[in-house]
């Protein structure tokens, strides 16, 4: 780490300033005029939620994408990475969420590759493995180096990744989602590093999800949403509902309590009797991706999952419908016990999943209306029993009426439906298969305010019919609106349920604040 | 003992239960020069192999290797038997021609982002054909030097003896096991075989390194070529036809990923030397078909692809126990 004395500990200047970034793709303003400052022995963290332009603004930085306008600093010299290692030659080290090294090679290379030490034109192991050894120690981690990199736990593999880049001399350090695939020990382990490297007059940009970590780590945070700067903060400063409330771009005072739609309330109350139990799922979790949790699903129930971007609301949706396999946890399905270990398996039980991706896990683009509302259908038929085309032809049309598709007829390319006809495309591909329980993650999400009011009303019509629905939204007025219950996620862990007078918006983001 | 040169003790083991059970079933097997005769009779094929152990290892694939060779068993004695060129210019040629082509695949390969797997598929048709072009008919190599090298014999211990080419195909697993181990090039091709996105986020040169490895492999084709001609003393246009595939079960028998990352040119020689001792087998058996060597093959490439893959699940299956027994802990202070 040369040059550490010149950084100095002066709290004025920055390292670097990023001032008026502009950047747009077709159709989406991405950043628009986005300040962001970085200081030398400070870790700084960038929140906001998905689509706030976090990952934009880092890539520019790193030299992925090039602004359109606005200026970079680099200790007062304007710079313009045009990719990731120009950027790396400037001294801006990223380590990614996915550790980008190799698996197959040595701890000790993985650090050296590109570098190895030569003596009389060849590769110096002896130097190369001693160099690693001190490197890894000046992190106080100390591991057999020549072993193979796959052999060691992700939080290793992190480190080894940090020491990379360091020992390439960085002055800014970006640590992209690391802790996401950590458990607490790892994290801890993790984070003694990162308080090392600040003390050492490192600047260090973190990204995550999870809101305590942020807390534990940074000095300071910048706030995004929808491409616009909101704010810096010190994180002291900043208390928790605040930054919550800034996230999701609304004033604690504004927060309608009066919004919470009033009949699903009495509803719930009512559905609460002697409706039959449709999905009760016990302890279910897999380690690193949601802690274990509980959750039941009656006749008729709306049951909002409600979380921010990252908490584990569709991790939570995926292990149900069989997507992730459980580690732990079972699921009783109309209350008996259902061995779900595919999505298969979750479809021929009667559950139907609407994924939050629609363009690459949803719709066949290149497949006509027709072609892909039967597609679930025919699945859980099998491939041989063909549904004979008049057939496919009936239920399309019946779906396409009673969803008010928006197409000029079953047999056009799905592809050239607009975002809220495919989402109720995807929900007709389930309804052909008549679920009893339906699982909807985002379905709202990039859709016009009039397809998403009919997205909910078909949502309400679908329960009233009987029918347990699992609904996922960002915006938790929606999930207000939709929801017999509301659980609450928080950090891959379910921490509360809601029902009743207790849902509103005000409430969910108090409980997300108020901790585990 | 590491868990990586598993695979290799396993063709190592192979090979010695195949001498160990030639040598007492039949009378005559063992011996000094029954041993180097595998060398002797599969110089070409080692050096074929080490030219593919490169491309695997980085995850590529080379089906040209076979055409190339044939090609150059045709330029080297069209050049020799027809314009009468001298050995000293004739070898050159060759061997750049054998490069270029290489570099060429290569740089299509990496510069349009192309499936390895269908351009050298491409290459093989396109080298086969040229073959045709130079000759429809075997070209008799006449020329003294070239007769030399296909007669010689160097005497080892006793009255052993190898020949030339033998020679050369050591030099050549010297050279590329150097090269594998101790240079930057090919630890590159390593890094890249364990993963290309991060090889080129890590700034390894990723482009430069891909196109030289097909290269090298057309070097060490045309070489095999030459070679070749040594061991036939003629040039043919069906020279080597399924040879490729020959060079690819030799790697794998040696240990060698095909989705590469891993693999060591020992190991390579040790498959090929199984290849060669199931001929022999064969040959002393008397009654078995010479194709009996394909299925044989055929059944090992079989078995190693399935070992490879219990290693790997094992492996895996070694580091999630490991972590499970850290979870307890973890979960408790969470």
């Amino acid at each position: 780490m040369a040059g550490e004395e010149a950084w100095g500990m002066s709290e004025s200047t920055p390292i670097l300033e990023m001032r008026k970034i502009n950047k747009h793709f077709p159709g989406v303003k991405a950043l628009s005029d986005v300040d962001f400052r970085l200081f030398p022995g400070e870790v700084h963290a960038i929140m906001g939620q998905n689509g706030a332009g976090k990952s934009t603004l880092v890539k520019v930085l790193t030299g992925v994408y090039k602004q359109d306008s606005g200026e970079m600093l680099l200790e007062d010299r304007p710079i313009r990475p045009d990719s990731p290692l120009a950027a790396q030659k400037l001294g801006i080290s990223t380590v990614y969420q996915e550790i980008n090294l190799c698996p197959n090679l040595s701890v000790a290379e993985n650090i050296f590759v590109g570098r190895q030490p030569l003596s009389l034109g060849r590769i110096d192991w002896g130097q190369l493995n001693r160099r690693a050894v001190e490197a890894l120690k000046r992190l106080n981690v100390s591991v057999d180096v020549t072993q193979m990199l796959s052999s060691y736990s992700i939080a290793i593999q992190q480190m080894v990744a940090i020491v990379r880049v360091l020992d390439v001399s960085s002055r800014i350090l970006i640590l992209d989602e690391p802790t996401s695939s950590l458990d607490e020990a790892e994290v801890e382990q993790l984070f003694k590093v990162i308080r090392k490297l600040r003390d050492d007059g490192l600047a260090i940009l973190f990204i995550t999800h999870f809101l305590d970590q942020t807390y534990r780590i940074s000095d300071r945070i910048t706030i995004l949403k929808n491409g616009e700067f909101v704010g810096e903060y010190r994180t002291e400063t900043l208390p928790k509902l605040d930054l919550i409330a800034r996230m999701l771009g609304k004033e604690l005072s504004e927060f309608s309590f009066a919004m919470a739609g009033e009949d699903r309330k009495k509803e719930s109350q009512k559905a609460g009797q002697d409706a039959r139990s449709l999905l009760a799922v016990k302890d279910l979790g897999l380690r690193g991706a949601i802690a274990p949790f509980s959750l039941s699903l009656d006749e008729g129930d709306v049951l909002g999952l409600a979380g921010l971007l990252g908490s584990g609301r569709t991790e939570m949706a995926r292990l149900i419908f069989g997507i992730d396999s459980a580690n732990q946890g079972e699921i009783l399905v109309k209350g008996r016990k259902t061995n779900i270990k595919a999505p298969r398996s979750a479809m021929l039980a009667g559950m139907g999943f609407c994924s939050e991706d629609r363009k690459s896990e949803g719709i066949f683009a290149e497949l006509t209306v027709r072609e892909n509302i039967v597609l679930a259908l025919q699945g859980r038929k099998g491939t041989f029993r063909y549904i004979p085309k008049k057939k496919q032809l009936e239920i399309a049309d019946e779906l396409i009426k009673s969803l008010a598709i928006k197409t000029p007829g079953a047999n056009n390319e799905a592809g050239q439906l607009s975002g809220g006809n495919q989402q109720k495309l995807m929900l007709a591909r389930w309804l052909a298969t008549n679920p009893i329980i339906l699982i909807l993650d985002e379905p709202t999400r990039g859709i016009d305010v009039g397809a998403k009011l009919e997205i909910m009303e078909l949502i309400l019509n679908l329960s009233r019919q009987g029918m347990g629905v699992i609904f996922i939204s960002s915006e938790f007025e929606e999930v207000i609106r939709c929801s017999t219950r509301v659980a609450v996620l928080k950090d891959k862990v379910k921490i509360a349920e809601l029902s009743g007078e207790q849902m509103s918006e005000s409430n969910i983001m108090h409980t997300i604040a108020g901790g585990r | 003992m590491k868990a990586r040169n598993l695979p290799i003790l396993v063709t190592l083991a192979l090979f010695l239960i195949m001498f160990g059970g030639g040598s007492l079933a039949f009378i005559g097997f063992f011996s000094v020069q029954n041993f180097l005769n595998l060398f002797i009779d599969n110089s070409y094929l080692l050096i074929l192999a080490v030219g593919m152990t490169f491309v695997i290892v980085s995850g590529g694939i080379d089906l040209s290797v076979g055409s190339v060779l044939a090609l150059s068993t045709m330029v080297s004695s069209s050049l020799l038997a027809k314009s009468h060129l001298s050995p000293v210019l004739v070898i050159p040629i060759v061997l750049a021609m054998g490069t270029a082509l290489g570099l060429f695949m290569g740089y299509l390969i990496q510069t349009f982002n192309l499936p390895p797997f269908i351009i050298t598929l491409a290459g093989l048709y396109l080298a086969r054909g040229l073959c045709y072009v130079v000759s429809i008919d075997t070209i008799a190599i006449t020329n003294e030097f070239w007769k030399g090298a296909a007669h010689a014999t160097v005497n080892l211990i006793g009255n052993n003896f190898v020949s030339p080419s033998v020679f050369i195909a050591v030099a050549v697993v010297l050279a590329g096991l150097f090269v594998m181990r101790y240079t930057r090039f090919g630890r590159n091709v390593y890094a890249i075989g364990g993963n290309e996105q991060s090889a080129v986020l890590m700034g390894l040169p990723v482009n430069h390194t891909k196109i030289a490895i097909y290269a090298l492999s057309g070097f060490c084709s045309a070489l095999a070529g030459i070679v070749f001609t040594f061991y036939t003393l003629s040039g043919y246009a069906l020279h080597g036809k399924g040879m490729e595939l020959d060079a690819i079960a030799t790697v794998v028998i040696g240990g060698t990923l095909l989705t590469g990352g891993v693999g060591n040119l020992l190991g390579t020689v040790l498959g090929g030397l199984v290849y060669g001792i199931i001929q022999v087998l064969i040959v002393f058996q008397g009654t078995l078909n010479s194709w009996w060597t394909r299925i044989v093959i055929g059944f090992l490439v079989f078995v190693f692809c399935l070992l490879q893959r219990i290693f790997e699940t094992g492996k895996s299956a070694a580091l999630a126990r490991e972590r499970a027994k850290q979870a307890p802990k973890a979960q408790a202070s969470s």
